[in-house]
């Protein structure tokens, strides 16, 4: 199981609202396999995520919403090797929209 | 989508990709750039230094129109520990010069601005396009690319890639490896708004002069990691970088460190205060020369970090990008000069005049660095921060204790922390990775 943040730790979504982002609704770049137990690669994106896009659900599988994704591909260099997910980028012009990067 | 055939397709509008298509549009090529963000930069996340010598070589007088901030005049190295930090400060009136080394730059202004150079030397820029594949014919020479617009194919007699740290579009086709997690950083970066005068005086600064400020320490917790924090004329640039592959062990989420860092007090009492409007993260290529792909082949080279062009030890990465993309540039023109192909053979011409340059000069001197660092990381980032902040509370602390045993508890806790063997060897295999 994952450990819930510690109290002092920031609100990832706080740090998101300040970002502008296109969201192509209904074409998320960012898939997960179906799985029942989640691989290590697949928790370790619980933590390492720098938008905090992937969550354990109430049974335990690893999901995500990569709405706010900066699309570093942090994940990909992790989990596309070993199948775990599917990755690319947004359609041209969507995704995040960095103001001063 | 675009019937006519082009000289040379460059796959992506940074600094790479920018330099590349600039000097191939001013000799007259043909050239189509393509770029999936709303505009040049909109993705693009930097610290950020601008070295000038290197796009001074594509663009001359850039000084005179290009977004800078702040020219830089001072740099701070900062080893951390928890509460405090022992610093190593050059500053030098000599960078007040006429044609200044070093400023700090915000990408996405750049960037826009580097395009419009590149638009107006007479390149084809295609915003909010992604390219999705290359398009091989079945002897394996690239011919194109096909993009996410309708009836997305489009054609050239090489394609540029200057893609990024991610480059999909030549790990997709197997030119090269996806890069793997102990050769890439991850970096978190926040911009901090505060009036330019709060700026000037925290900073010492006058007028548009610039600080900048490398910190490592326990700030990455014993990962390989460093800190930065870069003035420009009204916002402070705030971030954080660590090797994913200690990260993914450690499980230290990267806002979390981020934060810390900011929290620490050398560091918060220089943002207090301040208006965050913006956070960012990006990968940054850490491998070093170990790491450099295959960089051409049947119509297409790679530049920039999706070449992992990038220095690591001395966190110089779009100079490199600028001079690999101008350089491949370069090679392209000589060989359609000559009005030969672009086969691999005579491609070969952008490796040996990359091979001549400090590109791979810098990185081949330090191609034993990334895995020091990273085998001995706790070493480097956790146990000699402490030591010697500890070293430097004993030094000045005036309590009563002679000089002598001072120095003795602090030899006593250099060699009970990392033996004798350990220290010499770490100097040892440090020297030697830096020659
Ligand atoms: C936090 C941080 C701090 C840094 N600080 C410094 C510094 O102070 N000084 C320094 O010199 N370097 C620094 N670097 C490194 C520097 O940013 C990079 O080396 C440089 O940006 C690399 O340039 P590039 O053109 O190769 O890649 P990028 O600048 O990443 O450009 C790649 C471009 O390609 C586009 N693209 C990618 N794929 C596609 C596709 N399929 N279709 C269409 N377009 C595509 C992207 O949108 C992007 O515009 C830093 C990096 C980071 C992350
Ligand atoms: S690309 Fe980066 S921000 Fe997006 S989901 Fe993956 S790790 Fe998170």
């Amino acid at each position: 199981m994952v450990e819930p943040p510690k109290v002092d730790e920031p609100r990832v979504e706080d740090k998101l609202f300040q970002n502008r982002y296109l969201v192509d609704a209904g074409r998320p770049h960012v898939k997960i396999r179906a799985h029942i137990e989640p691989s290590p690669e697949l928790l370790a994106l619980i933590k390492i995520c720098p938008a905090r896009c992937y969550e354990l659900n109430a049974k335990g599988q690893v999901e995500v919403a990569p709405d706010g994704c900066m699309e570093c591909g942090t994940c990909r260099v992790i989990a596309e090797p070993t199948g775990d997910i599917e990755w690319g980028y947004p359609r041209g012009g969507y995704g995040v929209l960095f103001k001063f990067g | 989508m675009i019937e006519e055939k082009f000289d040379a397709i460059v796959i992506g509008a940074g600094m790479a990709g920018n330099a590349a298509a600039l000097t191939m549009a001013k000799r007259g090529m043909k050239v189509l750039q393509l770029e999936r963000g709303e505009y040049p930069g909109s993705k693009n996340v930097q610290g950020a230094i601008l070295y000038a010598d290197m796009l001074e070589k594509i663009v001359p007088d850039f000084r005179e129109e290009a977004p800078l901030e702040r020219h830089i005049v001072e740099q701070r190295f900062w080893m951390m520990n928890d509460t405090s930090h022992v610093g190593l400060q050059y500053r030098s009136d000599d960078f007040n010069e006429e044609r200044p080394n070093r400023y700090t730059i915000v990408r996405a202004q750049f960037d826009k601005w580097f395009s419009k150079e590149v638009q107006k030397a007479g390149a084809l820029v295609l915003c909010e396009t992604t390219a999705i594949e290359l398009v091989q014919n079945p002897q394996g020479k690239v011919m194109g690319v096909r993009t996410d617009r309708k009836g997305g194919e489009v054609h050239a007699d090489v394609v540029v890639l200057a893609e990024g740290v991610n480059g999909l579009l030549g790990t997709r086709a197997g030119l090269r490896e996806r890069p793997a997690p102990e050769n890439v950083a991850l970096a978190v970066k926040e911009m901090h708004f505060l009036p330019r005068e709060t700026i000037e005086a925290r900073f010492n600064l006058n007028g548009d002069e610039g600080v900048v400020i490398e910190a490592a320490g326990t700030i990455s917790k014993g990962m390989t990691g460093v800190g930065f924090i870069y003035t420009n004329k009204e916002s402070i640039s705030i971030g954080l970088g660590c090797l994913v592959s200690d990260l993914k062990a450690t499980g230290q989420t990267p806002y979390g460190l981020l934060e810390a860092f900011k929290r620490h007090p050398s560091v918060a009492r220089l943002i207090e205060g301040s208006e965050v409007k913006e956070y960012a993260a990006h990968l940054i290529p850490e491998g070093g020369y170990n790491a450099i792909p295959q960089l051409y082949g049947d119509g297409w080279v790679v530049v920039g970090d999706a070449a992992q062009l990038n220095n690591a030890v001395h966190r110089e990465g779009s100079n490199l990008a600028m001079t690999s993309g101008r350089i491949a540039g370069e090679a392209i023109f000589q060989i359609k000069s000559r009005k030969e192909p672009m086969t691999a053979d005579n491609l070969k011409l952008y490796r040996k005049m990359l091979d001549d340059s400090f590109v791979m000069k810098d990185l081949k001197k330090y191609k034993d660095m990334p895995a020091l660092l990273h085998t001995s990381s706790k070493n480097f980032f956790l146990t000699y921060p402490e030591l010697i902040a500890k070293a430097m509370q004993t030094y000045v602390r005036v309590d009563g204790v002679p000089k002598l045993d001072k120095e003795k508890a602090t030899v006593k806790s250099f060699k009970s922390a990392r033996s004798l063997t350990g220290l010499v060897g770490d100097a040892f295999r440090f020297a030697r990775a830096w020659r």
